[in-house]
């Protein structure tokens, strides 16, 4: 491996980053005892699911911000004579150093916290553990391909997808309750990300949702990410459609 | 192998909105490729030449299915570009002048040994191709070495490579011998002739460089501005060259020999090139009428250069020729 330091050294500097996340919100915390009824170790839960799946998410799929650069110059034409489906290539058939860190760091504070919170486990509870990184991966995932698409149509730079990659994170490291109104019903619900570690915390914690949706809610989560993953699916087919109608 | 392209009225319109005002927005059609026909048979070698905005990438993003037509059909090796591109992807090979389709920072062999993969390609075929190729394009010596810090001539023998190993019924190639200098060009192409000789392979191939074709391609398409205008063998179009030049070289330097039949002569010391047309006096003629006004030395005739005819048929038309 050529770039064995670089490797290292970009590990060490995404968990520092994202480490000065949780001392933030570690701050916030300390000036107050909860945050909307959560204490630091449940807001910990939230943020250590949402955070290894950020991490997943960035390390699988984080090669779309190639996509814009490749629509600028051409390449994705090399992509298209190619006999394999269009966005495995881009996801898979370049090779960038990605961060593990974030996924580290993020683990470690989902393990502190668990330890530090008094949940009964079940069967379903314990499930719901597992599942969760994995579908709010998905989840993720797709948010970001539907938010990559939009270059087939504008053909910029890909800065407002950042904004749905960056935001969504920041997003899901709270409790959803906190935020208010049309935006955070848009965010929550229509870009699914409540499901992302809202949900499947407050199932963990057998906390009631104050948004007062059914007592089901939760485990819809799975189902959610599969339509997330079709509705992806589907909107880079159209994108890739219309990149082969106008060629620009 | 059935390596045929047909294109029947193929066209492909672009919509262009130019703002007018604040509000008012202008829509334009632009007509990159306006009804384009032939036929190239298994096994031809042809060359599609035009001017820079003539339409050639347009028509060959179209027959790999990279763009949808706005008109007219294409089919490639029996296949419908559009609606069966991965199926036409594996049996086609494109080869992008400007395009790299190599991976940057890994070496030329992993590059190869990774579309071995996606072509899935079998590994005895693969082998059999990959020293082919090394030997013929002399790979050897930079197999090992990440693609980023090959020279442009290396890459480009890379990309022929990487766009033949999966043996493609049809090659196109779109400016392949852009930038290259006069060694690389030459060694590229020769490769190309024998791969079109000796397997059979048809190869489509786009360039603004006509000694380029004028050496491998015995048929040329023309296009300009979205229409094909010739479509024959290179000799068809030498014989538009009317123009031709005698040079001289004279015993000692003598003022401009202007004999009858000659439209422009050029001096520079003791040699002269005396430009006449082919219809209008024949060059033994001449030859003799110079020959008795001056003692020559030495003398060549020299057809029209086929740069200098293509350029004239872009510039006026073949009517501008013809008549």
């Amino acid at each position: 491996m050529t770039y064995r330091t670089s490797t290292v050294l970009l590990t060490i500097g995404a968990a520092l980053a994202t480490f000065m996340d949780f001392l933030m919100i570690a701050a916030i915390m300390g000036h107050l005892p909860t945050l909307d009824g959560w204490s630091l170790p449940e807001v910990g839960l939230l943020y250590g699911i949402a955070g290894v799946a950020f991490g997943i998410t960035d390390m699988c799929v984080g090669n779309l911000d190639l996509l814009p650069r490749q629509i600028r110059d051409g390449t994705f034409d090399v992509v298209l004579v190619r006999p394999v489906g269009s966005l495995f290539q881009v996801l898979a058939m370049e090779f960038g150093v990605r961060r593990v860190g974030k996924v580290l760091q993020s683990g470690a504070v989902l393990a502190i916290s668990l330890t530090r919170l008094h949940v009964a486990w079940t069967g379903p509870k314990v499930a719901m553990l597992a599942v969760a990184p994995v579908t709010a991966s998905l989840i993720f995932g797709s948010v970001w391909v539907i938010a990559i698409s939009q270059v087939f149509w504008t053909v910029d730079t890909g800065e407002v997808a950042n904004s749905f990659t960056y935001g969504g994170s920041f997003l899901t490291s709270y409790p959803i309750s906190i935020f208010s109104g049309w935006l955070r019903d848009l965010l929550a619900f229509v870009i699914p990300m409540a499901f992302v570690s809202y949900y499947p915390a407050l199932f963990i914690l057998g906390r009631p949702d104050p948004l007062g949706l059914p007592a089901f809610t939760p485990l819809l989560t799975p189902l959610v990410a599969l339509a997330m993953l079709g509705v992806a699916g589907l909107i880079w087919r159209t994108g890739v459609r219309h990149y082969r109608g106008t060629g620009s | 192998m059935n390596g045929t392209i047909l294109a029947d009225g193929l066209s492909k319109h672009f919509s262009r909105h130019r703002r007018a005002g604040l509000l008012r927005r202008w829509r334009t059609t632009v007509r990159a490729v306006d009804g384009i026909t032939f036929r190239v048979e298994p096994g031809e070698m042809v060359g599609y030449i035009g001017p820079n905005g003539a339409g050639k990438s347009t028509t060959v993003k179209m027959l790999t299915g990279i763009l949808f037509p706005s008109g007219g059909t294409a089919r490639v090796a029996g296949l419908d570009p559009a609606r069966q591109r991965v199926a036409l992807a594996r049996r086609i090979g494109v080869v992008f002048g400007q395009r790299r389709q190599l991976w940057w920072d890994l070496p030329l062999g992993t590059s190869f040994e990774l579309l071995r993969h996606v072509y899935r390609v079998p590994e005895p075929r693969f082998r059999a191709n990959l020293a082919t190729f090394v030997e013929l394009l002399e790979l050897g010596p930079f197999l090992d070495t990440p693609v980023r810090q090959l020279s442009l001539g290396q890459v480009m023998r890379g990309e022929l490579t990487a766009a033949l190993l999966h043996d493609p019924e049809v090659v196109f190639l779109d400016e392949p011998t852009i930038g290259l200098d006069v060694e690389s060009k030459a060694r590229a192409l020769d490769f190309l002739s024998a791969l079109n000789r000796e397997r059979g392979t048809t190869v489509m191939m786009t360039t603004h460089d006509v000694a380029d074709l004028e050496r491998m391609c015995p048929r040329m398409l023309i296009i300009d501005s979205g229409r094909l205008i010739f479509d024959g063998p290179v000799a068809d179009i030498k014989r538009f060259g009317v123009e031709r030049t005698l040079v001289v070289d004279l015993e000692a330097p003598r003022p401009a020999l202007w004999v009858e039949g000659v439209d422009d002569v050029r001096v520079d010391g003791r040699r002269q090139w005396l430009q006449f047309r082919r219809d209008q006096v024949s060059a033994p003629d001449l030859i003799a009428r110079v020959a008795s006004a001056a003692a020559v030395v030495d003398l060549t005739v020299e057809e029209t250069p086929i740069e200098e005819i293509i350029r004239r048929i872009y510039r006026e038309g073949m009517e501008g020729l013809t008549a």
